[in-house]
């Protein structure tokens, strides 16, 4: 017998002890009248999981079906570890985002780490190969030395997992912004490459069939992650920190080698699935109620790490670094056999059944009985109220924002010292960028490239969102962040896929939030649609507020292309001097949420731009033909801080710059930051060609061999010119500054 | 030519390597798993970097003391070409085929971007593709670069010519800008860049391949030689 002395059922009930597992007084009634009586104490743990928000979606489940999931190229939607696109010759890709934001909060590095490792296992559990990480972190301002503390964690965890287990950081984004100073964002997604004939699902189909656990053993780490992920966050969090695992990354090399291995030469595997947030719970229950099976596991024969663990906490425990399997009756000798090469431990612990419960015994005792569909499928679905804030209206009731502007050149040089818009070398010269050797465009441009080895193909992959526009309208901002990942993909040559999202959120009880949340899923979704990428999985984090203050409504976007032929891939740097520069889109002066906006007066206000998807669709796809027919030198999206940014970054590397002409009027056209609008490069003799595909292109100047960036106006009187040597500086040494002031 | 490309679990840049023997180069390789007991079949190995049990002690610390280990040794005392490469170098210092010792870079962070080099030696059989004081462009990627070794060690590194390459700007802090060295005979080269990253110009560099067609040249005339 356990000598640990846990409640019993009616103990749970009197004094209400579910609450402190997160179960609401009717989600407990619920469970009682699901299993005809009261759960004792391991089974109130696995409902309360299964139930949370991380892993139930129950208050988001109504916004997430608004999402377009479905196309010809879909393999694979949401519902799996990650979802599936086809890419032809037999080839897909795997990809999926997801948040560790809580965790990163508390235990920065862990936090990191382990994020990455989670998606890692989400994207291989589908027998894919991973062959490139992104992220997408948000930080307050780098003032205070917590939020320092919280940047250099996060990065080196993400560093230290990623490197160690050789998959390169090819690309991320970094924000900053006084709404995450007490709740930073640590989003890490993986992509995938696999064969259509290896894809793998977490089911455990076929009775009789073997349950085996493989991979580290189980400690109490983690236990109540994934409760404790969907609570707000507050100076009590810090007694939390037990609920943050800590990551291995060379145990997961050797678990993802190993389980690849067994995909590509074994066939006796039926099915996996990784343990991530609520571990073996949620692994066992949803693969049971994907195959309309249940599972019975004797939790003596699990590998433990300490001793004395109880049922609740082997269950709960979100130890890192495990797979579930289900494997055919009587061949589970040669699964062993590929993990002993390995060193890992593999384990029979139970067995598929027909009956549709999870049976857990212990010490000779049944511990928990209860249906799998219940902790899988039938957690409460919640359509909260929704109610317009009283901000959007004062905004969108306001004048629009013009900024007076004294001096172009200092007006450049500090947007470019913005920490969003300035150099992230200093993060990810950190990441192993290039290990895997398909890097074709590193971190630093508008989107990652990596070749798919063997073939003329290639992947472009970024993760993007602006939140400020969201802020100020979470509809049109929805409809940009989705425009700007697939603008950002365009731009290195390719077609856009798919998307997945991870929809970071405030506290989804208060309708104000919940307002911004299905808001921005209709703008998501009305975009995915027009640009045909559907979303094929994401993940949800909500409750990101401190001490009752929300973060601004974060969908963050992770897109993934297609590049036919290397041939056709573009940076954005400027490559030869006698280039044309074009301006592709119109500038209509727009600030509301613009960095410069936020740089001159501390704040954010009034309308996000405007953007017309049909004006969107019709330049990318125009854009895009151009650069397949080899016309197009460089490319780039015009992003934060409008095109004088834009202009800057493109002759960054010092090989060339640039003269520029403006005939508009010049403080909206180079520090407005209205939609749809890309600065591209064209030989001379491609002009004629290049004009009639693409319908929306200005001439705005030329690259010349002198490096730096002059801009004149029509009269041809200089508004700014810079030198290289005085970008870089802002550019290169913004963050490196800021993060070795004291504060 | 036939090279053998050591794995220890945690090894990274396996694939990087062996690619870049069976692609670019064009000649035979195999990857032979760290428990193996005969390395007899090939006339070269490679030690790929990577994270060879985690390096959780200290890099190289374990790796030193697998199987294959023992016959890298002796493959190596037989004056076949040993190239140990980032972790592959760590674990050359730790067996003692090559002195000194790696400390974490002195920013204390990883760093991965590409490096110049300087061709300090172009009289190994790693280097005679190269001119002499060339510059090339290969990527480094490390957390624990810095290479140390003793006074006496460093005079007789430079006294018998060992210093192959040195970084044009020192990213670690290593002693004497050293990039990588090889042993008093000539045979075990060790470095911390990545000469199998710089092969294919469409990753950004070429200028590593020819390290590799230096070993296939110095094999060919010896072998040539020999019969």
């Amino acid at each position: 017998m356990s000598l640990q002395h846990e409640p019993t059922s009616s103990q749970i009930k009197e004094q209400k002890l579910y609450r402190e597992m997160g179960l609401s007084d009717s989600e407990f009634e619920l469970v009682e009248k699901i299993i005809g009586r009261s759960p004792n104490w391991t089974e109130t743990g696995l409902f309360s999981v299964m139930w949370s928000e991380h892993c139930s979606y129950k208050n988001s489940k109504p916004v997430l079906s608004k999402f377009p999931t479905k196309g010809e190229r879909v393999l694979q939607g949401p519902g799996e570890g990650a979802g599936i696109v086809d890419i032809g010759d037999g080839q897909a890709v795997v990809f999926k985002i997801e948040s560790h934001n809580h965790p990163s909060a508390i235990e920065p590095y862990q936090g990191a780490a382990t994020g990455v490792g989670g998606i890692i296992r989400d994207v291989f559990s589908m027998g894919a190969r991973p062959i490139a990480m992104l992220n997408s972190l948000r930080f307050g301002e780098l003032e205070s030395p917590r939020v320092k503390y919280l940047f250099e964690q996060v990065v080196a965890g993400i560093a230290g997992y990623g490197n160690c287990i050789g998959i390169p950081t090819v690309g991320g984004e970094v924000q900053f912004d006084p709404s995450y100073e007490g709740n930073p964002l640590v989003n890490a997604m993986c992509v995938g490459l696999i064969d259509h004939k290896d894809i793998k699902k977490g089911q455990a189909k076929g009775a009789g069939n073997s349950v085996m656990y493989v991979g580290a053993k189980t400690g109490r780490d983690g236990i109540h992650g994934a409760t404790f992920a969907s609570e707000e966050l507050s100076e009590a969090s810090e007694e939390k920190r037990p609920a943050v695992q800590v990551g291995d990354p060379f145990m997961e090399k050797l678990v993802m080698e190993a389980c690849l291995e067994l995909i590509h030469n074994c066939d006796a595997l039926v099915g996996i699935q990784d343990m991530g947030a609520a571990g073996l719970t949620s692994s066992s229950a949803e693969m049971a109620s994907k195959a309309g099976m249940g599972i019975e596991m004797n939790l003596d024969l699990i590998p433990q790490r300490e001793t004395g663990m109880t049922a609740y906490e082997m269950m709960l425990s979100e130890s890192q670094e495990r797979m579930l399997l289900v494997v055919e009756l009587g061949r589970e000798h040669e699964v062993e056999k590929i993990f002993a090469k390995w060193d890992l431990d593999c384990v029979t612990v139970g067995t598929v059944i027909e009956e549709q419960v999870l049976r857990l015994t212990h010490q000779g005792e049944i511990v928990a009985d209860v249906p799998v569909d219940a902790l899988a499928e039938d957690a409460p679905v919640y359509h909260k109220p929704s109610k317009e804030p009283a901000y959007y209206g004062e905004f969108q009731a306001q004048a629009d924002y013009f900024p007076e502007i004294t001096s172009f050149k200092s007006t450049l040089l500090s947007l470019l010292k913005q920490p969003t818009i300035a150099s992230k070398e200093w993060v990810y010269n950190q990441y192993d960028y290039m290990v895997r050797t398909n890097t074709v465009v590193a971190p630093g441009s508008d989107a990652a490239v990596v070749r798919i080895r063997g073939t003329k193909k290639a992947l472009a992959m970024t993760t993007d969102c602006n939140s400020r526009y969201l802020y100020l309208d979470p509809e049109v901002g929805g409809m940009i962040a989705v425009a700007e990942a697939a603008r950002n993909l365009v731009c290195s040559g390719a077609q856009p896929l798919a998307v997945t999202d991870c929809l970071n959120y405030g506290n989804p009880e208060k309708p104000e939030i919940f307002w911004q949340l299905e808001k921005s899923a209709d703008g998501m979704s009305a975009a995915c649609n027009k640009l045909a990428t559907p979303v094929i999985g994401g993940n949800v984090s909500l409750y990101n507020e401190t001490n009752g203050v929300a973060v601004y409504p974060t969908p963050v976007i992770g897109m993934v292309g297609l590049i036919e032929d290397t041939k056709h891939i573009v940076t954005q740097s400027f490559k030869e001097a006698g280039d044309i520069i074009y301006v592709i889109g119109e500038s209509k002066a727009e600030f509301g949420g613009s960095e410069l906006q936020k740089m001159k007066e501390g704040r954010i206000f009034g309308k996000a731009p405007h953007i017309d998807l049909e004006v969107e669709e019709t330049r990318q796809r125009e854009l895009l033909a151009a650069i397949q027919k080899g016309l197009i030198q460089s490319a780039h999206d015009v992003a934060e801080g409008g095109l004088s940014v834009a202009l800057a970054e493109s002759v960054m590397d010092g090989k060339v710059g640039a003269s520029v002409t403006l005939t508009d009027e010049p403080i909206g056209s180079l520090f407005g930051e209205s939609q749809s609008r890309f600065l591209v490069t064209v030989k001379p003799e491609h002009q004629d060609e290049f004009q009639q595909l693409v319908k929306d292109a200005k001439i705005i100047g030329f690259v010349r061999s002198e490096s730096g960036l002059a801009i004149d106006n029509e009269q041809g009187e200089e508004l700014l010119s810079c030198t290289l040597q005085e970008m870089q500086d802002a550019w290169k040494g913004a963050i490196p500054c800021l993060l070795t002031s004291k504060a | 030519m036939k090279f053998a490309v050591i794995v220890f679990p945690g090894s990274n840049c396996d694939t990087d390597m062996y690619h870049a023997v069976k692609d670019e180069l064009g000649a035979e390789v195999e990857y032979v798993w760290h428990d193996a007991t005969n390395l007899n079949q090939f006339d070269g190995i490679l030690l790929p970097g990577g994270f060879s049990y985690g390096d959780y002690l200290r890099s190289g610390a374990i790796a030193q003391f697998s199987n294959v280990m023992t016959e890298v040794v002796k493959t190596a005392n037989e004056g076949k070409p040993v190239l140990g490469v980032c972790n592959g170098f760590q674990i050359l210092l730790e067996t003692g085929l090559l002195p000194g010792a790696m400390r974490r870079n002195e920013s204390l962070k990883f760093i991965c971007q590409p490096e110049e080099l300087v061709v300090e030696n172009t009289s190994t059989i790693f280097t005679t593709q190269y001119e002499k004081g060339e510059v090339i462009s290969v990527p480094v990627a490390h957390g624990e670069g810095n290479y140390y070794c003793d006074q006496n060690t460093l005079q007789q590194l430079k006294a018998n010519n060992q210093i192959v390459f040195t970084y044009k700007n020192n990213p670690n802090g290593s002693v004497e800008n050293i990039a990588g060295i090889t042993n008093e005979e000539g045979n075990v080269l060790g470095m911390m860049p990545h000469p199998e990253r710089a092969v294919d110009e469409l990753l950004g560099s070429k200028d590593g391949l020819k390290l590799f067609q230096s070993i296939v040249k110095s094999w060919r005339e010896r072998y040539v030689a020999a019969t």
